[in-house]
């Protein structure tokens, strides 16, 4: 299992990067994965959707699909993609320090 | 007292697991009663045919009523909700049904007024869906009087039913415009929200190849934001654009809007929260899920339909007795894809197991992954099997609910 430094502290990731136990997060690293996918500050917004995130994880196991996010966290599907231009299922979930949403089959 | 069992939903689940149970328990044992709001069976799988003149509307058309057994009620009724709690449905008209045991089978809506445009503009005219008896009806019509041009196949997110459809709505197209001299006049492109032509690795680059070979256009992880019927432009949400002249788009499907109007029942898109192994809901014990409108992380195809339907009777027959639920769905799902120029592939696979080539259901079987003329004979005549054999909740010889792993190729 890789593992990786993120703002001073040593976390669990996947091949891919993202989070292998969501309670190695905190906020300061959402910070510093953010600038690195390319989003330079975390609006209020974004913090709703990556606070969303987290809450589901804990709730359902996996995190939401975007159709899923844009029915539940109150900001639309348009506005996901303004927030997390990369597809906002997999940038946000990175950025929130939860693994990658299984997704639909 | 007899157990009262109501059924929600007279398609291929609601009626299949009616006539099972009917066989199963005698009059004074249990009353079964089904709700649907129409008395219009399609065989789904038929739809793919209509637009290119394979098949008529009326062929895969039956009444819903006629296929269920004597000694099943059947109420033609609008379900406006469920009230978990007071084991009731209440119906469009005011009627209220107790039961002891409630089984969801109402499939999966299509939702087109959810993507911005796709009902506007040219719908029904240039924008159009086969997943529709009227959709397929008219999209028929303009294929008809199509003379070149791009035709493009969206599917616009997941979860949707019979996911193979799509693609073998593009072979059908590369065989109708090639059959009819104008292929070279004609652009296909497909375009899907995944990042492969299929969900299954070995299967999505066996399909990924053969769009190639019929020179499709694949377009992937495109997310439609908006159908510009006007312009003939699909826009992703992260701007990218496809141009059309005709297009063929699958809409986003949710499960049935009285899911959402019975607290508890469903999740965010309208599914029923189910049990994979058991068919059990998450809602309440006395109620059961099969087909499209559960959640399960199976196809939504009357193949896994069919398959649950085995295990559903053994649940609901131990769980009215009071016994432990101990059948288990393992995912098991087949399907024929058709290819075009009179042939077609199959592929066999369940929760665990992707699609994977070599013969089914043992090696002296049909082949899998690979055309033949076989396999589209098979498909032909499934639809034989669904009305007598399917519906009716008889098994069909050598197709057992469990998948098969003789004549899989592994590795």
């Amino acid at each position: 299992m890789p593992t990786r430094t993120i703002a001073g502290s040593e976390v669990d990731v996947n091949d891919e990067g993202f989070f292998t136990d969501p309670s190695q997060w905190n906020e300061d690293m959402a910070v510093e994965l953010a600038k690195e996918s390319g989003i330079d500050e975390l609006t209020d917004p974004h913090w709703t959707v990556i606070h969303f995130m987290r809450k589901e994880y804990d709730d359902k196991g996996t995190g939401p699909t975007v159709r899923a996010l844009g029915k539940t966290s109150g900001v639309t599907v348009k506005e996901l993609y303004q927030l997390f231009p990369k597809g906002p299922a997999k940038m946000a979930a990175k950025i929130a320090g939860i693994p990658k949403p299984r997704g639909c089959i | 007292m007899a157990h009262r069992i109501v059924i929600l939903g007279a398609g291929t689940g609601g009626t299949l697991i009616a006539n099972r149970l009917r066989r199963r328990y005698g009059d004074a044992e249990a009353s079964i009663t089904v709700v649907d709001q129409d008395d219009v069976h399609v065989y789904q799988p038929g739809l793919l045919f209509v637009p290119f003149g394979l098949a008529r509307p009326d062929d895969i058309v039956r009444s819903r009523r006629d296929q269920l057994h004597k000694g099943i009620a059947y109420v033609q009724n609008p379900i406006d909700r469920v009230d978990i709690e007071a084991q009731t449905v209440h119906l469009g008209d005011g009627t209220e049904l107790g039961y002891d045991l409630l089984v969801v089978a109402t499939g999966a809506a299509l939702l087109p007024d959810e993507t911005e445009g796709l009902t506007g503009p040219g719908w029904g005219e240039k924008v159009h869906t086969f997943y529709t008896l009227e959709g397929a009806t008219a999209l028929a019509q303009s294929l008809d009087a199509f003379d070149g041009g791009t035709l493009a196949v969206n599917v616009v997110d997941m979860p949707i039913k019979c996911p193979v459809a799509p693609l073998e709505f593009c072979f059908l197209a590369d065989w109708f415009f090639t059959d009819r001299g104008i292929r070279d006049r004609v652009d296909i492109t497909y375009v899907t929200p995944l990042d492969a032509a299929f969900t299954k690795p070995v299967a999505a680059e066996r399909l990924g190849g053969m769009l190639q070979e019929r020179g499709i256009e694949l377009v992937t992880e495109f997310n439609t934001g908006e159908v510009d019927g006007e312009g003939g432009r699909l826009v992703s949400y992260d701007e990218r654009e496809v141009p059309f002249d005709v297009a063929a788009v699958i809409p986003l499907h949710g499960g049935q809007p009285y899911v959402g109007r019975s607290p508890g029942l469903g999740d965010e898109l309208d599914f029923v929260p189910t049990d994979p192994g058991t068919l059990q809901s998450a809602a309440a014990p006395n109620i059961f899920a099969l087909g499209d409108a559960t959640n399960v992380p199976a196809s939504k195809a009357g193949s896994v339909t069919h398959f649950e339907g085995d295990v559903l009777e053994e649940n609901i027959v131990r769980f009215l007795a009071g016994q432990d639920l101990d059948a288990s769905y393992d995912g098991h799902a087949n399907c024929f894809i058709e290819t075009g120029f009179g042939k077609a592939m199959l592929i066999d696979f369940n929760y665990e197991t992707e699609p994977l080539p070599g013969h089914f259901p043992t090696n002296v079987g049909m082949p899998l992954l690979k055309e033949s003329r076989l396999n589209h004979l098979g498909k032909l005549m499934f639809q034989w099997f669904y009305w007598h054999a399917l519906l009716p909740g008889r098994d069909i010889p050598g197709i057992g609910a469990d998948m098969p792993r003789a004549g899989k190729q592994t590795s």
